[in-house]
């Protein structure tokens, strides 16, 4: 399966008017996803930034059904969405045949106050497809830090000083790994550098029945201290430099999907950003070599967990 | 025909839940709860109940599940206690801010530290400014009743907030007594469909859940006052309905025992009333001038039926299984609320604060007769006093 | 429609707005200090610039991709990804950066 850019149709389910800062990279993101979708899909928000810009009442920047509820339960708003549609078709009272159920949080919704939902979302089955927007960090309340904050990037509560100069002092939480181990039919990791495959994986992720799990890499210019035109280009710097790595894991089966022989030295990704200005040539020797470790270890990591690995 | 059945108070529960005919249970097991939303799995297991079980990974989440759930037009029941009830709390008010009239069924449990399975008011007395209906049941018949109440109450399209039924843990969650079950049909007549005017349809798309700023946050606060005055008038039309249908007829809002000539008067909620009934049959024999008032809804909070029944009384002793700590003489909630509905009396009767049965603490006759000694030796010229009966100094 | 200053016997409940879309009348494009300006005979009407708007606010024309200026914000991505670089922005009149 493939999505082409020529075919995607105009209309969009995340509407203008929405209060997202000047490029955003989460708001590109949802918007994408929801032109997959269409408008046979219900969302539910965590609380976070595409849950504030998005619904300043009385302005509502959905196309679909949405909902929101609080912080730490997207999936459980989801599960409980679909758990009513199911029923309510079996008993003859609701007669939509397909709908599209999206949960949608932010890394702090989903790798921190969010993540027994969302495991207790996936193991129970619910045919739910879990969206993390990752901006790495509480870009809503003013750039704090999360459990997917990087190492050594700079927050206001992982700030660099002279006891602490490395800035955040632990490294980011795997929360797609996380997902693979409850062993649910479909985890992938995207990037808006890489739209096309973003909007393949969500494709994907609601033609396989049960829950899904897709970790979407979005740029933050406010929060990660970049010039608003340059979103696209460092998301895409992040995947060559295996900062962010792309693949799917499809009913047991992990396939690396942005191939790379060769890794762009992480110096590139790391300078384009001021959340990373603090950081010495030491500190970036150590980040590249996690790196390169991370990367080579990867496809092995993966079948420790159980998952067969395509060519 | 309706049938006899001797079941326990969460078995009751259960049965109002399936009677209900409900779409989506979302529970989470917790002590003295956990037989209600295992006798709902069991009869979704064989099929008997035609509903969607979700096995809730918290409170949180099965609150949550519920809210969703009804926001997508199915009714929904939960049941918790306790601790369970803390986690949900924030959960509440969003569910009466959505206004999706979830049933839940509260077996009455104290709150850690120290951790306490037992029984008392204090979990579902913090939850009492939530903006969820509130009923309290005596007896194993009035849960099942009340669980029907609390869907007709709640879902009505003048109120559309959720409701709790609250039972006593173990002193009604286990106790087995002699219920009658009525027809299905009869249920069916009493609760019409849940149809409620907005809900979450593609064919529809509409937002659930904005950011409410300074501009609108007032007005929906307002709605939801609106919707809680309105559903006293819809409490009284529901009884009416109720006893219509079942032939089983309850005040509203709060049962009076011996009230009309009483000098003194107790009130109390839930199972303890009972015992309070009791021995003020006996005093009544002794010839003590001595009656029972027992609140059953105390959300909306039935100010002015109380008014009216212990107005006249000299004293009135106010039953508290939960405390306010640091309110006036760290009193109870109830007590708090019965004064204050005293207020504005030109003749109002001295009060007196009994706090019992704290943390499952047995409330034996003995100690409702040393209650009313409490009554009746209070002094015209003290302030009100804070009394803890059964309590080892 | 939810009325400006509506109280609350006219509002629907629950803060729930009935309709999808309202945030259209919130006009972001006052937000703007650059504008993208499109040079029509290099635009090829690829569709980069429209997938990667967080706005999606390109507008397709017969010969190319227009910015519904009412809601662009200015971000430049549009300007940064195209491929032919077509799309210059500038300074909107009145604006200034230090």
């Amino acid at each position: 399966m493939s999505i082409k850019l020529s075919e995607l149709p105009a209309e969009d389910y995340f509407l203008p008017g929405h209060r997202a800062c000047a490029g955003c990279g989460a708001a590109i993101a949802i918007r994408l996803i929801l032109k997959v979708a269409g408008p046979n899909t219900i969302v539910a928000s965590a609380t976070g930034c595409i849950e504030v810009i998005s619904s300043l009442y009385p302005e509502n920047a959905w196309g679909v059904p949405w909902i929101h509820t609080a912080f730490e339960n997207a999936a459980a708003t989801a599960s409980g969405v679909e758990a009513a549609y199911k029923v309510l078709r079996r008993k003859g009272k609701i007669s939509h045949d397909k709908v599209n159920f999206l949960a949608i949080a932010g890394d702090g919704g989903t790798a921190d106050i969010g993540i027994q939902a969302l495991s207790g979302m996936a193991e129970r089955g619910h045919n739910v497809k879990y969206i993390c927007y990752d901006n790495e960090a509480y870009m809503n309340t003013g750039i704090q830090r999360s459990s997917s904050t990087p190492y050594g990037a700079w927050t206001t509560t992982s700030p660099p000083g002279k006891a602490i100069p490395i800035g955040k002092r632990e490294v980011k939480k795997d929360v797609a790994r996380i997902m693979v181990a409850h062993g649910i039919p479909y985890v992938a990791t995207a990037s808006i550098g890489y739209p096309l495959d973003l909007m393949r994986k969500v494709k994907t992720a609601l033609e396989i029945e049960g829950p899904a799990y897709i970790h979407v890499h979005t740029p933050c210019p406010t929060g990660w201290r970049f010039e608003s035109n340059k979103t696209i280009e460092v998301a895409r710097l992040a995947v060559q430099t295996g900062m962010w790595v792309l693949y799917e894991v499809k009913q047991g089966r992990l396939r690396i999907t942005y191939k790379l022989s060769k890794l762009k030295p992480v110096e590139e990704y790391l300078r384009t950003q001021g959340r990373f200005s603090h950081l010495t040539d030491d500190d970036i020797a150590k980040i590249q070599e996690d790196v390169r470790k991370r990367f080579e270890e990867f496809v092995e990591g993966y079948r420790q967990l159980g998952v067969s690995v395509e060519a | 025909m309706p049938k006899q059945a001797v079941i326990s108070g969460n078995m009751a529960a259960a049965y109002a839940a399936k009677y209900a005919r409900v779409d989506v249970i979302a529970a989470y097991p917790i002590t003295p709860q956990t037989t209600a939303i295992e006798y709902l799995s069991q009869w979704v297991a064989s099929g008997e109940l035609d509903a969607e079980f979700v096995p809730a990974e918290s409170e949180h989440s099965a609150m949550t599940i519920c809210i969703a759930a009804s926001a997508s037009g199915a009714r929904t029941f939960t049941a918790t206690a306790s601790q369970g009830l803390a986690l949900m709390h924030e959960m509440l008010y969003i569910a009466s801010g959505l206004r999706t009239p979830v049933v839940m069924m509260i077996g009455n449990r104290s709150l850690s530290s120290p951790l306490s399975i037992w029984n008392d008011h204090q979990d579902s007395m913090a939850e009492r400014d939530a903006g969820w209906i509130q009923m309290y049941a005596e007896n194993v018949q009035e849960t099942f009743d009340m669980g029907l109440m609390c869907y007709r109450v709640g879902e009505d399209s003048r109120v559309m907030l959720p409701a709790m039924f609250c039972i006593d843990g173990f002193f009604l969650t286990h106790t087995y007594q002699n219920v009658v079950l009525p027809d299905q049909e009869q249920v069916d007549e009493f609760l019409p469909p849940y149809s409620p005017k907005y809900r979450l349809d593609p064919s529809n798309p509409i937002a659930m859940g904005t950011v409410g700023d300074p501009r609108w946050y007032m007005e929906f606060a307002k709605q939801k006052v609106e919707a809680m005055e309105a559903a006293r008038g819809v409490v009284e039309e529901a009884h009416r309905d109720f006893e219509k249908i079942f032939g089983r007829r309850y005040d509203p809002f709060i049962e009076r025992f011996h009230c009309n000539d009483a000098d003194y008067i107790f009130i109390t909620m839930g199972s303890v009333s009972g015992t309070f009934r009791h021995v003020v049959r006996e005093l009544r024999k002794e010839g003590a001038s001595v009656g029972l008032v027992r609140i059953r809804t105390f959300r909306p909070f039935p100010y002015e039926e109380l008014r009216e029944a212990i107005s006249g009384a000299k004293v009135v002793g106010i039953v508290d299984r939960s405390i306010s700590f640091g309110a006036m003489k760290s009193c109870g909630p109830l007590f708090l609320e019965v004064r204050a509905a005293l207020y504005e009396q030109e003749k109002k009767p001295k009060t007196v604060n009994l706090i019992l049965g704290i943390g499952g603490r047995d409330t034996t006759p003995s100690m409702v007769r040393e209650c009313f000694k409490k009554l009746e030796s209070v002094d015209e010229r003290r302030e009100f006093d804070v009394f803890w009966i059964g309590l080892r100094e | 429609m939810i009325r400006e200053g509506a109280g609350f016997r006219e509002l629907p409940p629950a803060a729930i707005v009935p309709e999808p879309g309202t945030s259209l009348k919130n006009k972001t494009g006052s937000w703007r200090i650059f504008r993208p300006v499109v040079d029509r005979e290099k635009c090829s009407k690829c569709r980069i610039c429209w997938l990667l708007c967080p706005e999606g606010c390109k507008i397709e024309l017969e010969d190319c991709f227009e910015t519904d200026l009412d809601y662009c914000k200015g971000c430049g991505i549009c300007a940064q990804e195209c491929p032919y670089k077509a799309i210059e922005m500038v300074l909107e009149e009145g604006s200034s950066i230090a």
